[in-house]
């Protein structure tokens, strides 16, 4: 199972976290500081996957953004590649080619996308509803949608 | 954009497409996060960074605390708090508006509230419990979009001790009308599973319900748990085995809805999900794993496209196909897929196709050997992960012949890699398996190494936990059963203890010091192991409970034999009851100090001049002693046997100083009271006493050459002999000379990873030099082009090849080195051309072109040698000069004897014939014959029998006590008939080397019509017709060296010829009268190897060192058995008078 995600910048700024495991504060920190230091230090076209202590991670960088992933040490590595393209790929199509400023000003949104997509390590959602179910669930939803659309958030 | 992605995102609960366009959702500047972030942006310090954080945290609390804040604004000041949290900067007051937030907002406030909670708050966290009662109102909601809030934050953060309040009503979502619900639901129980799995244990059949769900999603989530429970018991889950198949049978044929793809993959998460499944459960259980070769197959075959996800299925395909219980057709395949990994341009895939190596060799070494050169490649690759992964794979062939050049290219790693993590972890647990696996037989420099390497460097916390790694991997070592370590291994980890144990803070040092008392208890333990042990407990002896488990110890050794021990126990003895001074001796910290040795010892100056001047003989080096000794004694052939060479190791002690290596080496030199078996069990430890000699061979070869390969400290064990690399065929002259040195790094890396060879070199008949032994590679080796040639090229010998193949099977086995694959004809004719070169390496007679012959070639290894053209099919012209230099004066009789020559031996040298006693009775003639053959002397008795009666009941006898004979001629013989010849064939080897054995022979006969009648005759066999000569490379030579006890000194004469250097003149000399081989040749001094025929297949070496001085030839021998230096020196002074 995944047991973090992160993104960040090529200046080292984290832009997102995601703990799928309990882990201490001064932990996590600790890791932050490790990954963007040793995937910033690859060079371009180099292995995307390295060993952090009993971790594997998985990193891949889009335009300005790296996204960096802690996996088990039974995880497949080019799968855990396909996972954040797949993420990569929900982003953009939300924001509408996507950039690393859609994720610094909205990141809870893209914290939303992701609960959805990954759930407690795992993948959730591999596949798509058939539309005929998919549409069923946002008349249900719809309610709910009109009411707050009409309260501006900001 | 693609569809998938269309689709996914339309799945996502819709409440993410509030924002009716794409990209409206981006906050405007002027908002407050806005504003903040554009704040932080625009700063340049990390200073005034806290500074504004500060402010904004101020703000934040003040806000929050404000009762009225409404709830939208509270969700708006929530992601600011969010924001600094994810700069790092504690806003832990807000945690609890947070789970405020997810009670009483609406929805999107609500969700805003779950979010913060789960990036804020732990599953220990006491804030959580407050959580529980919204968790379980929203879980009842009738909203779906308040359900899903609530599952998913239940699978991020939930207290574990309140599983039981929320469980019924999660469970009860298993059959919620809603695939998303069901999903969320089953992922929640996964979750609880995960963190407290007895309470879950009620709901397993819950779970097999959701794996026969009918939406794939539910069923691809139920998976989760299905892996997690089988992955615990296999066992019980067996029944699920067709259940998997099946459902991985739809997804490869594709069954699943089309937008289960990714990128036109079906469904490729739900693949290899269901590949470890099936792993897990075919493991080890031959029929469970009979069930899904079918669709392991179907997998490996489908995913064809060119996909990264593609490979990320085959890659997990692979890996269950080396799990489960093997099937030969599917492995084979497997096997080809992990090529196409390795050899992909993709880093990535590379990447994986060594990871899938290192996980297969664990099953089958062979594996790795198609890829040699790729691994080779890999180990110098630019991007350090791929090194790294090498290093594991290497690490996974270790086998007892390779470890020296693994443990290079590991400590080569590890001096370029700044220290991390995963470097102590490989190279921690590599050391630990290399020093068990063949501590013994590597050479002194590599634990050096180690050990320097363990103590180098400045202080930092990855330092220090190497060295924790390596001090609690040695206890627990320790702790279990020592008596298999290697002594290498012990002194090391007695070394380790010694210095760093401190470092281990839980651990008092007397749990230490009752380890290594144990060890020195320890029968096996050697001498030098006992005085590094006995080194370790002095800087050990700190508590009282060490102090007097040090003087228990202590009175025990100090009445020690060896004089080492004694001094050690004496040192133990004094330093454990005087702390004050043990402490100025041995400083607990700051002991890796390097400390000044003064190599020339010239403090012992003063004392020196004082004895000289009191009339003490100057000093001399017990190699200049020895000559001396020598010369003394010119007369003396009687060598003075095996206790001279046991006096030099006097010298050992400057000579390990001078080399500068671990500091508690100091004290370390090997017996110096040692008697002989000590040194031969030291084996590598006793270093080459060559002081007074130019240090021109080293422990590994010839130094020179060593250093102009490469400057590292311990250069690379292997090295072309440069009498054998002209030798090589053509094809691998030209390849560039990296790529060479390549191969010879595969060929070193790679070796005994084939067939099994055994690691004593001269237990064979064939002792090619194994690290130039290719494994055959797509048919370009030179080696087997050659063989193919000589096959090609001895058609018209084939018939006599055959009946030799028949007779010589055991050669043919023993000489196979890396072709399998050949067939009889090709066998036998390499035999045959083994035993020609073998036997009679001085042949000279170069006779091209006759008959039809063409060049044969001797196959060793990675050596092709091209060797004088022989033709089977004349006979004539194989008359070799025998090997002693008198010209065969043939007796006319003689010629048509030699045409009764068994054809298959006809090809070898041999020596004239010899009448054994003729004059008995003029009607009998017997003569005789020696065959040198490659693995044996065969000796041939011709019966001529000169009358016209038969002569029945004939046997012959041969006998001798030192000599073990065997008859091997087809049919053994009963009668000659009138005016024939019969011919006996015997092979005999020496049981123990002598200078000379007389065989003696019976002979009994009947005539028709007569009294049975025996003829006696004696022949005797020197020792030279049993030696042959050993092709081994100077670097094999200088290891065989250092291994061998016995050894014999003396000065020869040197043979001088016009147009020779004197050394080549003798060494020639030499080796056309006894058969040795010249390894090398280097300045004034040479070096020979030979070995003595002993039984099949085996055989002792002898080595001689040869150097000329002061015009004599120093002769040294060294050997395994004692007898065998004695004897072939008596052979060379012989030799070498006559001529």
């Amino acid at each position: 199972m995944m047991r973090f995600l992160l993104l960040f910048s090529r200046q080292g700024k984290l832009r997102l976290q995601k703990w799928f495991t309990p882990i201490p504060e001064r932990e996590k920190k600790k890791i932050i500081r490790e990954m963007t230091t040793m995937v910033l230090a690859r060079k371009p076209r180099s292995c995307n996957f390295l060993h952090w202590k009993d971790l594997k991670i998985v990193y891949k960088k889009y335009a300005s953004l790296y996204f960096c992933c802690g996996l088990d040490a039974e995880e497949n590595e080019l799968l855990a590649l396909e996972v954040l393209h797949r993420y990569v790929e929900l982003l953009d199509k939300y924001f509408g080619n996507v950039c690393e400023l859609d994720i610094i000003f909205n990141f809870e949104k893209a914290y939303f996308i992701l609960d959805e997509f990954l759930l407690g390590g795992e993948v959730q959602e591999t596949s798509k509803l058939v539309v005929s179910r998919s549409i069923e669930a946002s008349d249900m939803l719809q309610e709910t949608m009109e009411e707050y659309m009409s309260k501006p958030a900001f | 954009m693609s569809d998938v992605v269309e689709k996914t995102l339309s799945a996502l609960p819709s409440l993410l497409s509030l924002d009716s366009q794409a990209g409206a959702g981006k906050l405007s500047p002027s908002s407050k996060l806005g504003n903040l972030i554009k704040g932080i942006t625009e700063l340049t310090s990390k200073h005034e960074e806290e500074k504004l954080i500060k402010k904004e945290l101020a703000a934040i609390k003040e806000q929050v605390a404000s009762p009225n804040t409404s709830m939208r604004q509270m969700k708006e000041i929530m992601v600011r708090a969010i924001y600094c949290e994810m700069l790092g900067y504690q806003a832990s007051f807000s945690y609890i508006h947070a789970i405020k937030l997810a009670q009483q907002g609406s929805v999107l406030e609500k969700r805003v509230g779950y979010l913060a909670v789960s990036l804020f708050l732990n599953e220990t966290d006491e804030f959580l419990l407050l959580l529980v009662n919204t968790v379980l109102k929203d879980l009842q909601s009738t909203n779906l979009i308040d359900v899903c809030m609530a599952l998913t934050v239940v699978s991020q953060v939930f207290p574990r001790d309140m599983i039981p309040a929320i469980l019924p009503v999660v469970e009860e979502k298993l059959t919620h009308p809603k695939e998303i619900i069901r999903r969320k639901a089953v992922l929640a129980l996964y979750k609880f599973y995960l963190i407290a799995p007895n309470q879950v244990q009620h709901i397993h059949s819950k779970f097999r319900k959701a794996l026969c769900d009918k939406d794939p999603g539910v069923m691809a989530a139920s998976l989760h748990i299905y892996l997690q429970l089988i992955k615990e018991s296999p066992e019980s889950y067996k029944d699920l085995t067709v259940s998997m198949v099946t459902i991985l049978g739809q997804v490869v044929g594709g069954k699943l809805p089309m937008d289960f793809n990714y990128h036109s993959i079906p469904a490729p998460w739900l693949q290899i999900q269901l590949l470890r499944i099936l792993a897990y459960l075919g493991k080890e259980d031959q029929g469970t794993s009979e069930l899904m070769y079918d669709v392991l197959e179907d997998s490996l075959r489908r995913a064809e496209m060119n996909h990264n996800m593609t490979y990320a299925i085959l890659f997990e395909c692979v890996k269950t196909i080396f799990t489960v219980h093997p099937k030969a057709q599917l492995l084979e395949k497997a096997a080809e897929c992990i090529g196409n990994f390795v050899l992909s341009p993709k880093i990535n895939l590379k990447y994986l196709g060594l990871k899938a190596l290192t996980y297969v060799v664990q099953q089958d070494a062979n594996l790795a050997l198609p890829h040699q050169m790729t691994i080779i490649e890999c180990l110098d690759h630019s991007d350090i992960i791929i090194k790294r992964e090498t290093l594991e794979l290497l690490f996974r062939i270790t086998n007892a012949q390779n470890v020296t050049v693994i443990v290079e290219k590991m400590l080569e790693f590890l001096r370029m890699t700044s220290d991390d993590y995963s470097t102590i972890d490989l190279v921690g647990k590599t050391m630990n398996s290399v020093f068990s696996l063949g501590g013994d037989v590597m050479q002194p420099d590599i634990p050096n190494n180690f050990l320097r390497l363990l103590a180098d460097g400045v202080d930092s916390v990855e330092d220090r936990r190497m060295r924790l790694f390596a001090v609690d991997s040695y206890v627990s070592l320790l702790q279990g059963e020592t008596a298999q370590l290697p002594q290498r291994f012990l002194q090391v980890i007695s070394w380790v203890l010694g210095e760093y144990s401190h470092l281990r803070e839980e651990q008092d040092s007397g749990t230490i010091m009752r380890l290594l008392a144990r060890l020195l208890d320890q029968r096996n333990t050697s001498t030098e192991t006992r005085s590094w042990v006995l080194g370790a407990m002095t800087k050990l002896c700190s508590n009282p409970v060490s102090v007097a488990l040090a003087r228990d110890v202590c009175e025990r050794y100090s009445g020690s034999l060896n004089t080492v021990l004694r001094q050690r126990a004496q040192e133990l003895m004094i330093l454990s009851q005087d702390t004050e001074l043990r402490a100025r001796v041995l400083p607990a910290e700051g002991r890796l100090e390097h400390l000044e040795v003064d190599s020339s010892l010239s403090f012992l100056d003063g004392y020196v001049s004082e004895a000289l001047a009191a009339g003490a003989a100057p000093y001399k080096s017990p190699h200049q002693r020895q000559e001396d000794l020598a010369q003394e004694k010119a007369l003396t052939l009687e060598p003075y046997g095996l206790s001279l060479p046991v006096s030099l190791s006097s010298c050992s002690v400057t000579d390990r100083l001078t080399d500068g290596l671990s500091p508690t080496l100091l004290s370390m030199s090997s017996g110096l009271s040692g008697n002989g078996t000590e040194l031969s069990h030291g084996g590598g430890s006793t270093t080459l006493k060559l002081d007074g000699v130019k240090r021109v061979w080293g422990k590994e070869g010839y130094l020179a050459q060593q250093q102009s390969v490469e400057d590292a400290p311990t250069p690379p064990v292997q090295l072309p002999s440069p009498l054998l690399s002209p030798q090589r065929p053509p094809s691998q002259t030209q390849t560039p000379e990296p790529d060479q040195e390549k191969q010879q790094l595969a060929s070193s890396l790679f070796v005994g990873l084939g067939s099994h060879n055994s690691v004593c070199l001269m237990g064979r008949a064939e002792p090619a030099p194994q690290h130039f032994r290719r494994k055959p590679r797509g048919g370009s080796s030179g080696a087997s082009e050659r063989s193919s040639d000589s096959s090609h090229s001895s058609r018209s010998a084939a018939v006599d090849n055959l009946l030799l193949s028949n007779l010589l099977d055991s050669t043919t086995v023993a000489s196979e080195g890396g072709a399998t694959t050949t067939t009889p004809q090709q066998t036998s004719q390499r035999t045959l051309d083994h035993t020609t070169s073998n036997g009679s390496p001085h042949v000279e007679g170069k006779e091209e072109g006759v008959a039809a012959g063409g060049s044969l070639s001797l196959i060793r290894g990675m050596v092709a040698v091209v060797l004088p053209t022989h033709t089977e099919t004349d006979p004539q012209s194989d008359l070799h000069p025998a090997p002693h230099p008198a010209p065969a004066l043939e007796r006319p009789g003689d010629l048509p004897l030699t045409s009764h020559l068994p054809a298959e031996l006809s090809g070898l040298a041999r020596s004239e014939l010899t009448p054994l006693c003729s004059d008995q009775d003029p009607s009998l003639a017997l003569s005789a014959c020696r065959v040198y053959k490659e693995d044996a002397l065969v000796v041939l008795v011709f019966i001529v029998n000169n009358t016209n009666s038969t002569l029945h009941q004939m046997a012959l006898q041969l006998t001798c006590k030192e000599l073990e004979i065997s008859c091997i001629s087809g049919s053994p013989l009963k009668e000659v008939k009138g005016h024939s010849v019969s011919v006996c064939l015997h092979t005999v080897v020496m049981k123990r080397a002598s200078v000379q054995v007389e065989l003696a022979g019976l002979l009994s006969y009947q005539r028709p019509l007569g009294q049975p009648q025996a003829a006696q005759f004696s022949l005797s066999l020197s020792l030279k017709h049993f030696i042959r000569p050993l092709t081994v490379s100077t670097g094999e030579y200088g290891k065989m060296w250092l291994s061998f006890s016995h050894d014999l000194k003396q000065n020869l004469r040197l043979v001088t010829t016009e147009h020779q250097e004197p050394l080549t003149a003798t060494l020639d000399a030499l080796k056309s009268k006894l058969h040795l081989h010249i390894v090398d040749i280097i300045g004034s001094e040479g070096i020979v190897a030979c070995r003595l025929l002993q039984g099949e297949g085996h055989g002792q070496p002898c080595l001689l060192h040869c150097r000329v001085h002061a015009n004599t030839l120093a002769v040294w021998l060294r050997s395994p058995v004692p007898e065998l230096p004695d004897s072939l020196l008596y052979h060379c002074q012989k030799a070498l008078t006559e001529t």
